[in-house]
């Protein structure tokens, strides 16, 4: 523990995807003596397969470095990782709450994008001292002199003092140290105060159980501390205390102004509010520090097993799962069509993708996801509010005064070639634009859409209209009344459950058709035609036939035939059990499961 | 639809059609041709030699090994299938037969039928044959055109078929010709008039069948196409049309025939009846000790002789059939048949109720689509049912 605070520094790092954030972290660490060579891997602290395959970071990560300065000095520096992508920003403000400075790192290559501006706000935000570190001048392709006036002008930091490096050879690492060093604030707090620690994040650790991230503000916290959570009142005994290098170390106790673990015998993470108060219980503090709000799904899916004995599976794999994410919700939801599955909310599309296929890969499940929805808010005749993410729940029309929907303020940056394609996307997309601005051959575009248009593959048009060039970040804008409408898919005049969606009235013909019509080719012709329907309440807007099968008969079936014919029949039989009965047709799950996967 | 045949009881299609029912058959299969046809995928092999003496006695081996433990059935048919059994000698016919008929008890009016190729040094067999103990002969004709049964890897020509036939029908009682359509390209009209010069020479029995692609044939390795679904469906409406307008009645999918000249033989085992194959991969169905079993022989000739040589018989594998695999087959046979699945028979075979044993929500959906009816007799695919006969199947045959 360092009582001398001003040789501490916090600071994060914020960047867009792909920037080189996490090969900075790697270099910082190697620099500083963090690892041996031999245990350096690439982007070390992307703990996660699909964290590192991705190159995204999902939960707050933080290393512990020993810095010798050029002052003689050495400095304890923590360094704070954070979430890189759109889904994340409130988790990315959290952990610039643990910090005093930031990196704003800019790949010179690319320029400022999306989050580069989305992260950059943040960290002003949090009032932090800005160094502006410009990435990849080794690259032939670099153009540090235009990141440096795009960084200027549409972030508005001044760049003077902005320095540039590559993090892959090492080229001007060492003056980043330097820098947060000199440039940004030790922390600030009273060790000898009662103990306020801040819950920064919390995971599960198979071997230490329930980690939890705190950043100390006043006081210290150690070993066999009885601590409170300020918020939950619940108390716990400290089991260890300690920090990361990047691998978990333990110490005796985190004083005031730094950043480590402490573990406390605590069972699950949802035990943990994030942005709680630590305090310890015999001593406790006054007032707790300020607190962030909860973190709450925004998009919701349903998940369901292709192969219904799965479901208890996935149950099991999505508590494992919740042990370290406390941020995604599931509730078990019955489908009519397919069968058992849960009810899924997610922080953003990424963050559903991303636990998708956790469950896919770690645990070995195939799984299909219904159509994306946002939370909806019905008003009711009877002067009710309902908070709505499955179209199933929806309230008989006659009931419904209004719907809101959630909107969101949206930020894209794209070259101006592109920008034509991305207004018109926008557009279509039933979105407002807010400010169109140009700087040095780009253009950055700000919107008001609606998030529903958001969840619903938008990403991967914006990223095909623009060649991959377009970068996006959002934030969530509140609510407006809309006019929207629920469209039930209907096979033989029932609704197939999991097709439901809601969407605006615009959008609901064109929508309903792409559906019956893919399902038109997915559903094996029967002895009875079929009748694909689109439907809003009792309103049919969009048709399609499937005719009935007109000869379906083996010509001969003789001795050996017979055998044949009846293994055949056995196989038919098991496949039966996967079928779905409309009417009079049998539909097996696996149309709606193809249905559902394709997409667009 | 039942139809009355007064003449021959055991060969009519009236399901309760007196005392022959059960029958039992005799298969015995010969799996020699003189060249392979590119569609075919039944158990046929060309050899350089066959050793007709060692293949008589092995057949008539095999039958002496099966003897005991069915002695107590009458033979109501045997049917020499093939392979080209009108490449056997005569004499080998006849020492089968003869086998038979010393072996076990036989019904008067035994129906002996053997497949010959229409060419012309085998009509030169057919009074041969006859003299052998054959009375029924089914004619692989396929088609009337030159140039298709060139495409189907056929060795006679038109002109021999029909030479062929006639001697057929001057040697035999009973006789029938096969016939297949949906030939790559194959319009309606084309099929009709090979229907027209089939009817002219027709006797009491036809058999069409539409051309399958059957997987590891030349065909399918080729990437023949099979007619669409529509084109198969027109052209068994034309068959339809065609051959009761001229009396020969469809009773079952691919086989009319005139009252009384149905192939009794697969008639029985399309009933549900037992049955005895001998010779390389024959199938059987037979009941020891009231437990129905299945069975067949070695597929490849050469193995199937030597077995029978050192051990007296064939024999592959033999596998009990439980009741709920005798239910699926006899609804999958029966249904086959015009005149349907007798409620009777089917209770003495399986000792269930035949409306207890089907998927109720599929028989009610079937019965309702117009797929079957039902009446005291028993349960029958109708026209349009037996069209689709294999869905309708998956329908009723869900539970189990």
């Amino acid at each position: 523990m360092t009582e001398d605070l001003s040789r501490i520094r916090n600071f994060a790092i914020v960047a867009h995807i792909d920037h080189g954030k996490s090969t900075l972290a790697d270099r910082l660490i190697q620099m500083c003596g963090g690892l041996p060579e031999r245990e350096m891997k690439e982007q070390v602290l992307d703990t996660m397969e699909i964290e590192r395959e991705r190159g995204i970071t999902i939960k707050a990560q933080t290393v512990r470095l020993a810095y010798k300065a050029k002052d003689g000095q050495t400095y304890q520096l923590n360094l704070m990782d954070t979430p890189g992508h759109v889904d994340f920003t409130y988790e990315v403000s959290r952990s610039l709450a643990a910090c005093e400075g930031s990196i704003l790192l800019v790949d010179a290559t690319q320029g400022v994008e999306a989050q580069t501006l989305a992260n950059a706000y943040l960290a002003v935000e949090a009032g932090h001292e800005i160094v502006p570190v410009l990435n990849k001048i080794d690259l032939p392709a670099a153009e540090p002199g235009r990141a440096r006036e795009q960084i200027a002008e549409v972030v508005g930091l001044d760049v003077s003092g902005a320095i540039e490096i590559s993090a892959k050879t090492g080229q001007g690492v060492d003056r980043v140290l330097e820098a947060l060093v000199k440039r940004l604030p030790p922390p600030t707090g009273d060790v000898h105060a009662p103990l306020k620690a801040l819950l920064v994040d919390s995971w599960y650790d198979s071997y230490l159980g329930v980690m939890i991230l705190v950043r100390v503000k006043d006081g210290i916290v150690k070993r066999g501390m009885k601590i409170r959570m300020m918020a939950t009142g619940a108390t716990h005994q400290v089991e260890q205390v300690g920090y990361f290098t990047p691998k978990p170390q333990q110490t005796d106790a985190l004083g005031s102004g730094e950043i480590g673990f402490i573990t406390a015998a605590i069972k699950t993470v949802a035990d943990t509010d994030v942005g709680d108060t630590i305090t310890e219980d015999r001593r406790a503090a006054a007032v707790p520090l300020p607190g962030f709000k909860p973190s709450v799904p925004v998009v919701w899916c349903g998940l369901f097993p292709v192969d219904a004995g799965a479901f208890e599976d996935l149950r099991d794999s999505l508590a494992k799962l919740h042990l370290n994410d406390a941020s995604f919700h599931y509730e078990p939801e019955s489908s009519a069509a397919l069968g058992l599955g849960f009810r899924c909310g997610f922080l953003g599309l990424l963050h559903l993708e991303i636990i998708q296929q956790r469950l896919e890969r770690e645990f070995d499940l195939d799984l299909v996801t219904t159509a994306p929805s946002v939370v909806y808010r019905v008003r009711t005749t009877d002067g009710g509010v309902k908070e709505l993410h499955n179209p199933v729940d929806m309230p008989d029309p006659v009931k419904i005064a209004s719907i809101e929907e959630p909107w969101i303020n949206a930020t894209i940056i794209v070259p101006d070639e592109f920008l034509g394609a991305v207004l018109a996307l926008c557009t279509e997309r039933r979105g407002r634009q807010i400010e169109l601005t140009y700087v040095g051959g780009r253009a950055m575009a700000r919107y008001r859409l609606p998030l529903n248009e958001v969840v619903f593959d938008f990403y991967d048009r914006l990223k095909s209209v623009s060649r991959g060039y377009a970068s996006f970040d959002y934030e969530l804008a509140g609510y407006e009344e809309s006019d929207l409408v629920n469209v039930s898919i209907l096979v033989n005049s029932e609704p197939v459950d999991a097709l439901a969606f809601i969407v605006h009235r615009s959008h609901a013909e064109s929508r309903g058709r792409v559906i019956c019509e893919k399902l038109k080719d997915l559903i094996p012709r029967q002895l009875f035609k079929i009748a694909i329907q689109a439907a809003i309440g009792g309103r049919i807007i969009a048709r399609t036939t499937v005719g009935a099968l007109r000869k379906d008969v083996t010509a001969k079936c003789y001795g050996g035939d017979v055998t044949r014919k009846r293994k055949l029949l056995e196989k038919q039989k098991k496949g039966k059990k996967r079928m779905r009965q409309f009417g009079n047709v049998e539909i097996p799950q696996s149309a709606f499961l193809v249905a559902l996967k394709t997409g667009e | 639809m039942p139809v009355s045949a007064p003449d021959i009881a055991a060969a009519s299609t009236a399901p309760e059609a007196g005392a022959r029912d059960p029958g039992f058959g005799i298969y015995v299969h010969w799996p020699f041709c003189v060249s392979l046809c590119p569609y075919c995928d039944f158990n046929s092999h060309v050899a350089e030699r066959v050793d007709h003496q060692r293949w008589r006695a092995a057949l008539t081996t095999e039958l002496a090994h099966f003897r005991d433990r069915t002695r107590d059935n009458v033979v109501t048919s045997v049917f020499f299938g093939g392979g080209t059994p009108s490449l056997m000698q005569p004499e080998t016919v006849a020492r089968v037969i003869d086998a038979v008929r010393t072996g076990w008890h036989s019904a008067p009016d035994l129906e002996i039928t053997l497949e010959a190729n229409p060419s012309s040094a085998e009509a030169a067999k057919f009074r041969a044959l006859r003299d052998a103990g054959v009375n029924r002969l089914s004619l692989g004709v396929q088609s009337f055109d030159d140039a298709a049964l060139r495409f189907l890897g056929r060795r006679h020509s038109a002109a021999e078929a029909k030479r062929a036939i006639a001697v057929a029908a001057e040697n035999f009682p009973r006789f029938s010709f096969d016939l297949i359509y949906g030939l790559p390209g194959q319009t309606a009209d084309d099929w009709k008039q090979q229907l027209r010069e089939a009817l002219e020479l027709a006797g009491g029995h036809l058999s069409c069948y539409q051309l399958t692609i059957e997987s590891g044939t030349p065909f399918h390795k080729g990437g023949v196409e099979a007619a669409d679904e529509a084109t198969g469906a027109t052209l068994y409406d034309v068959t339809q049309e065609a051959l009761s307008a001229a009396g020969l009645a469809l009773y079952e999918i691919s086989n009319h025939a005139r009252p009384g000249h149905e192939c009794r033989h697969n008639v029985s085992g399309w009933r549900g009846s037992n049955y005895l194959g001998v010779g390389p991969g024959a199938h059987s169905r037979l009941t020891e000790a009231g437990r129905a079993e299945a069975s067949h022989r070695i597929l490849k000739p050469q193995r199937w002789l030597a077995k029978v040589e050192a051990t007296g018989h064939g024999t592959a594998k033999t596998m009990a059939l439980s009741t709920q695999a005798r239910i699926e087959e006899l609804v999958m046979t029966g249904l086959r048949l015009s005149e349907g699945i007798s409620r009777r028979r089917f209770a003495r075979l399986t000792g269930r109720e035949l409306e207890g044993v089907l998927d109720k929500g599929g028989l009610k959906r079937m019965t309702d689509g117009g797929f079957v009816a039902s009446d005291d007799i028993g349960l029958r695919a109708t026209p349009k049912g037996r069209l689709c006969l294999n869905a309708v199947l998956g329908q009723l045959l869900a539970q189990g």
